[in-house]
């Protein structure tokens, strides 16, 4: 049985002038000790699909899905006091903003703590011991002294290590981290990229990995989900996706990408011209198709998921004229 | 830290000089205090012996240092119309005046915070409606009014409290529910904000991530950041109150500083009215002084700088 | 082939009608306004509509309740005062008492604090220290205290708490405009009148101030509304307004001494007092939802 099942997962906005449809329809699954990739420029609804697993979405947000399944249990109506079980124990999240997502008035340290001894029965010596052990393991220098330091008083790349140990403390079976590394130097994104593959290979964990750089997630995804306005556009294993790009959107993202070796200096980098659609209303057909050099009559209709390899799926029903052109 | 109190030490110290300053001037510019104190049916002649006799015919700016170096000395001169020195008038006021006012203070806390946490938490429903209407009425209903209306309904028709004086505990509830009041719609208001700020900031996410209850949330994670300027506020709303229990204490009958005060402007004892204001203008500096050292103490982004 | 001239947009009376739109919608503003209006409206017409002289005394019709309790009557329907006073007419003159002072006493405070608002923001550097630090003074000092001090040595009468509560409350109109004119300071327009050599005077004139006036008016109202409750409280201390002008906090204070059997006597007049202050405080929190909402709460 997978670890995680998403069937067809939707999350709508109430504005003042009409729905928002964030997230329409994204399905995928995730096994034990396997890490996805979510990949999609701002607005694509990435970042919607993970708060909405966890069900931290904002206020005049509503989900739903046919199907959320976490370890056997359903998340899309398990009860508020059972999922406050789950977060920060089974399943926990690592988010984009280090400088900012912990609390300026209380201590590393009581922050730490407080992730294990909200789940678990032990004392504050326990839990402190732990928290030192795996401020260790993400690689803090001096890390006992550090339970008692403020977070001001840690660089960012510090900060999101320790945000990588508190998500860490009970031990959960699936990590998301949505955009880990977008709010760091270039040089700390890689260290803390190898952190994150590191742990999850010693500690057997799920990853969820969010973000919009291809790059970022060639290095530790399993498999990728490349997302656009709100769907799944393609999905496939890692390799399969780098090798063989189907989608239109996923071959023009690959190309916007310099290739060292490659990619000639002063080469004009690829552009997919024009801008992705709002998506408040009643939507159909391909969201694509407005900036798609392929785009048909057709595309204004349904367009199925359809597997081109096993493994690997695309939404569209031009991918022949594709192939025909590359 | 270190550096930042002792400046605005320095800050606080010199406006209270000014203040002393000012409040000298005030009176004595005014109008004619020999003619004051002499009464309106003195002779001229009268007026000239009294402005001798109280030193009015010197230099302003020789009065003012006089006064102010017996007033560091905790003298105050006596009093034209009590027979005692101001200093054990002010002395023997003062505990009724501090303790309405701190007992005002706790009262209108007590019930600002949680409104503002609730009106925040709840923000866009009923409750938050609620409150914001009870503070907008709250800044209608003028304090001696109140106090008024307290007394009809609880010590006259009711009869559970005392109308006047400040004999037992009993005394105190309804003057302070009138003298806190003022102070209500601007701690809630300031607390709403705060929270509704903090609610939607980054960290408070990370906490709810983490699975900890709502109450721990609320109360652990986004309080703490928020209360910081309400602690602020509550000691400049401390000082306000100190200056305006004039009203409530006229209102109750209490034996304060305020109703001393107010004896002391309609007979035209200058020396207590001098001497009231540049106390409790004191007070207020300090207390401002309390606040930003407060301020910053409470985040240890400026404390451990 | 010559070229159209080009379309200039006056965006302005799209911006008023906006305005309007958002003031008409807004609940407490309407009510406020309304409120506000019809007591100004009454207070206008105080010598037309009131029923009876406010200053006649009828000493054998003392103290007769309002028309809803028992010996009550039409003739005088909110009873008479302690002298024999008509109450209705006494509150309708009442009402012309508060606006004056209210509206006296911010012209003269909002002069004050305007002007050293305006130039603190707008020169910084040491004058900004030096009103700020005049201000900071200013805050230090126990308000009611020195009110009721000041009334008393310069007289106590309408004019004198109108000058002494003038000369006091101008705090938070130097405040507000202080930060207000550092905003719009720093903007382009007033750099390109700066380029372009226009005198200092004209530019706070006619370009910092129509653009703080949102910001100066809330502040009027908020301080006009504090201006009637502390001549209410300085006349019910005595020290305020004198007989036999019908104040309402005068009034509340003459009939504090039959409150316990005639409670009737100070809930009226406190009642008009908090209509009032309601009515203004509504349009000033109005007026500052429909301008800035991002101020809200």
């Amino acid at each position: 049985m997978a670890l995680l099942e998403v069937d067809n997962l939707l999350v709508d906005f109430a504005l003042g002038d009409g729905v928002l449809h964030a997230v329409r329809g994204v399905s995928f699954s995730l096994e034990r000790g396997e890490t996805l990739a979510i990949v999609g420029e701002s607005g694509s609804g990435k970042s919607m699909t993970s708060l909405a697993l966890m069900n931290l979405l904002p206020k005049r947000a509503t989900r739903h899905a046919d199907r959320l399944v976490f370890d056997g249990i359903d998340l899309a109506s398990a009860p508020e006091t059972r999922m406050r079980g789950l977060r920060g124990n089974r399943m926990a999240m690592i988010f984009q903003e280090p400088m900012t997502s912990l609390n300026p008035s209380y201590t590393i340290g009581n922050q730490l703590t407080e992730a294990l001894r909200t789940h678990r029965a032990v004392s504050p010596a326990e839990a402190r011991d732990r928290a030192v052990q795996l401020l260790d393991k993400v690689g803090i220098p001096a890390a006992a002294r550090r339970l008692n330091q403020y977070p001001h008083q840690l660089s960012g790349g510090l900060r999101q290590r320790v945000m990588i140990a508190m998500a860490l403390m009970c031990g959960p079976d699936l990590i998301i981290a949505d955009e880990p590394t977008t709010a760091l130097d270039v040089t700390i994104q890689a260290q803390i990229l190898h952190l994150l593959a590191d742990l999850k290979t010693e500690f057997g964990m799920a990853m969820i990995l969010i973000s919009h750089d291809l790059g970022v997630v060639a290095r530790v995804a399993d498999k990728v989900a490349v997302m656009y306005a709100g769907e799944v556009v393609e999905s496939a294993a890692s390799w399969q996706l780098f090798k063989a790009p189907r989608h239109p959107y996923t071959r023009g993202l690959l190309n916007c990408i310099p290739v060292p070796g490659r990619t000639a200096p002063g080469a004009p980098l690829g552009a997919i011209p024009g801008q992705a659609p709002t998506l408040i209303g009643a939507q159909r057909g391909c969201a694509f198709r407005d900036r798609c050099a392929f785009a048909a009559a057709e595309c204004a209709g349904d367009i199925p998921f359809v597997a081109v390899a096993p493994g690997h799926h695309a939404r569209c029903i031009r991918l022949n004229a594709l192939e025909a052109a590359a | 830290m270190l550096s930042f109190t002792s400046q605005r030490l320095l800050v606080a110290l010199s406006v209270a000089l000014t203040v002393s300053i000012v409040a000298f001037m005030l009176l004595h510019l005014s109008g004619d205090l020999a003619t004051a104190i002499a009464g309106p049916e003195s002779t001229a002649a009268q007026v000239e012996q009294i402005r001798h006799q109280f030193g009015l015919d010197r230099p302003l700016s020789v009065q003012y240092l006089d006064w102010l170096w017996h007033a560091l000395h905790f003298d105050f001169g006596n009093s034209f119309y009590f027979r005692d020195t101001v200093t054990s008038l002010i002395a023997s006021r003062m505990p009724v005046t501090m303790t309405l006012g701190a007992i005002s203070l706790a009262l209108a806390l007590v019930i600002a915070i949680p409104l503002g946490v609730l009106a925040a938490v709840y923000s866009g429903t009923i409750i938050d409606r609620l409150a914001l209407g009870f503070c907008v009425l709250g800044q209608a209903v003028p304090a001696f009014c109140l106090g008024l209306g307290l007394i009809i309904v609880f010590a006259v028709q009711l009869r559970w409290l005392p109308v006047s004086g400040t004999a037992s505990w009993k005394n105190y509830v309804m003057p302070s529910i009138a003298l806190g009041w003022y102070a209500v719609p601007a701690v809630m208001r300031l607390s709403r904000n705060g929270m509704l700020e903090v609610l939607s900031s980054d960290y408070i996410r990370t906490a709810r991530a983490k699975g900890l209850r709502p109450s721990v949330v609320i109360l652990k994670h986004a309080l703490r950041n928020a209360i910081i300027p309400v602690v602020a506020l509550a000691a400049v709303q401390f000082g306000f109150m100190l200056g305006g229990s004039i009203v409530i204490e006229a209102v109750f009958n209490m034996q304060g500083l305020g109703y001393l005060a107010w004896e002391a402007i309609a007979r035209n004892d200058f020396p207590v009215v001098q001497a009231v204001v540049l106390i409790l203008a004191t007070i207020y500096v300090a207390l401002t002084f309390i606040a930003d050292v407060a301020n910053a103490f409470l985040d240890p982004r400026i404390r451990l700088a | 082939m010559t070229a159209a001239a080009p379309a200039t947009f006056d965006t302005a009376p799209r911006r008023r009608a906006a305005l309007l739109r958002r003031s008409l919608g807004h609940s407490g503003l309407v009510l406020g306004g309304v409120t506000l209006a019809a007591i100004v409206a009454i207070a206008l017409a105080a010598p037309l509509i009131a029923p009876h002289d406010p200053y006649n005394q009828d000493l054998a019709h003392r103290l007769i309740p309002p028309v809803w309790q028992a010996k009550g009557s039409w003739e005088h329907a909110l009873g008479t005062d302690k002298l024999g006073r008509d109450y209705l007419s006494r509150l309708i003159f009442g009402a012309r008492i508060s606006l004056l002072i209210g509206t006296l006493t911010v012209l003269i405070s909002g002069t004050i604090g305007t002007v050293i608002g305006i130039c603190a923001g707008y020169f910084g550097g040491r004058v900004d220290a030096v009103l700020s630090y005049v201000v900071t003074t200013r805050l230090a000092l126990p308000v009611v205290l020195v009110a009721l001090a000041s009334a008393a040595l310069v007289g106590s009468s309408l004019e004198g708490v109108i000058v002494v509560l003038g000369l006091l409350l101008w705090d938070r109109f130097a405040v507000v405009t202080r930060s207000a004119t550092m905003q719009v300071a720093r903007s382009d327009y007033v750099a390109a009148a700066q380029a372009v050599g226009c005198s200092t005077l004209r530019i706070l004139a006619s370009e910092i101030l129509p653009n703080i006036l949102n910001a100066l008016i809330v502040v009027a109202t908020l301080e006009m509304a504090h201006a009637i409750l502390l001549e209410a409280a300085l006349s019910f201390l005595g020290l305020g307004v004198q007989p036999p002008l019908p104040s309402w906090g005068l009034m509340i204070s003459e009939g504090k001494q039959y409150m316990f059997f005639s409670p009737w006597v100070i809930a009226i007049p406190a009642a008009a007092l908090v209509l009032l202050v309601l009515a203004i405080n509504l349009v000033g929190d109005g007026l500052r939802d429909v301008t800035a909402p991002e101020n809200r709460g």
